[in-house]
């Protein structure tokens, strides 16, 4: 691969911008945070970081989630976590992630909109799960 | 414990935006006989008692969350450094900022591997936060010379943020291609 120059990664973005069907996403973008604490680095959060882009990026919904990391969210025993807020959904915070586990949060709840039970270690109480 | 260089980059970057820099700066250089890093910012410093007690992995400061009972980072480098025979070096002055850098030997069995840089810098770029980071990479190997810097904000700029996945895809083929020899 050829060495990119800032202002070719410019053109590139403004080119993608516009193949981009235009939607209204102000205040419905979906946030994903990856715990980065050195729990979770050690632990492979890295990894799942690139994994989530990479799978976000490639079901088109690279315009509307946002990806973020933070610190340790104080779940270290089941690292990585990841954190996801989306209109819609309960908040949840996914622990044991991997590589393929990551593939499959983003085909499952910000695709299909339905939870990863098996990797649940964070949501809100039961109550507020049933509305 | 972490397993590549770039975890234990991450890690160390990690700690200088938490200290509140306006500036971080990375420094990676690569010979065909070692790896060196820096990473120093000009964030809140440490004091001399400060100091000692960050590389006691029974410490922390108490501000990452209720629960912490450990500050793991630096003394996991500090080992990792001394396993593989390499150098660690950390100076701090309290208000003016910190300066941590390590090398590895690239001969010896017990180094951890590079990592996937690319990745790395990308993870170290995207650390939440109002500061400036600043990433040099060279390289004078077999492999091929090298040599690039990266900005934050420029970075920032042309990709009109680095939080959209879209964007963040954008940049990792961005920083991959600056692996390109000179």
């Amino acid at each position: 691969m050829a060495k990119m120059t800032l202002e070719q990664l410019r053109k590139l973005r403004e080119d993608k911008k516009q193949d981009l069907t235009r939607r209204e996403v102000e205040g419905k973008e979906i946030q994903v945070i990856v715990g980065m604490g050195t729990c979770g680095i050690a632990a492979g959060a890295k990894q799942t970081f690139d994994e989530i882009v990479k799978a976000v990026d490639e079901y088109g919904l690279g315009k509307d989630v946002i990806i973020r990391q933070t610190g340790c969210m104080g779940l270290c025993y089941v690292e990585p976590t990841v954190e996801v807020v989306m209109p819609g959904m309960p908040t949840v915070i996914y622990g044991k992630m991997t590589s393929e586990v990551a593939k499959d949060l983003v085909r499952k709840h910000l695709v299909e909109k339905k939870l990863l039970e098996n990797h649940i270690f964070d949501r809100p109480a039961a109550d507020i799960m049933k509305k | 414990m972490h397993y590549s260089l770039g975890d234990y980059v991450l890690d160390i970057a990690q700690n200088a935006v938490e200290s509140g820099a306006g500036t971080v700066r990375i420094d990676f250089a690569e010979t065909e006989e070692s790896f060196s890093v820096a990473v120093a910012d000009d964030g809140v410093g440490m004091a001399e008692e400060e100091l000692a007690r960050a590389l006691d992995p029974f410490y922390t400061d108490g501000k990452k969350h209720a629960r912490r009972k450990v500050g793991l980072g630096l003394p996991f480098l500090v080992q990792a450094t001394r396993q593989a025979e390499g150098s660690f070096r950390i100076e701090s002055e309290k208000g003016k900022g910190t300066t941590v850098a390590f090398g590895f030997p690239k001969g010896n069995v017990d180094a951890p591997p590079l990592g996937d840089l690319p990745g790395l810098f990308r993870a170290a770029l995207c650390l939440p936060g109002d500061h400036e980071m600043t990433i040099r990479r060279t390289r004078s190997s077999p492999e091929g010379s090298l040599s690039y810097e990266l900005s934050r904000s420029e970075l920032s700029e042309a990709l009109g943020g680095l939080e959209r996945a879209d964007s963040l895809a954008l940049l990792l083929g961005f920083l991959a291609s600056q692996e390109e020899a000179d």
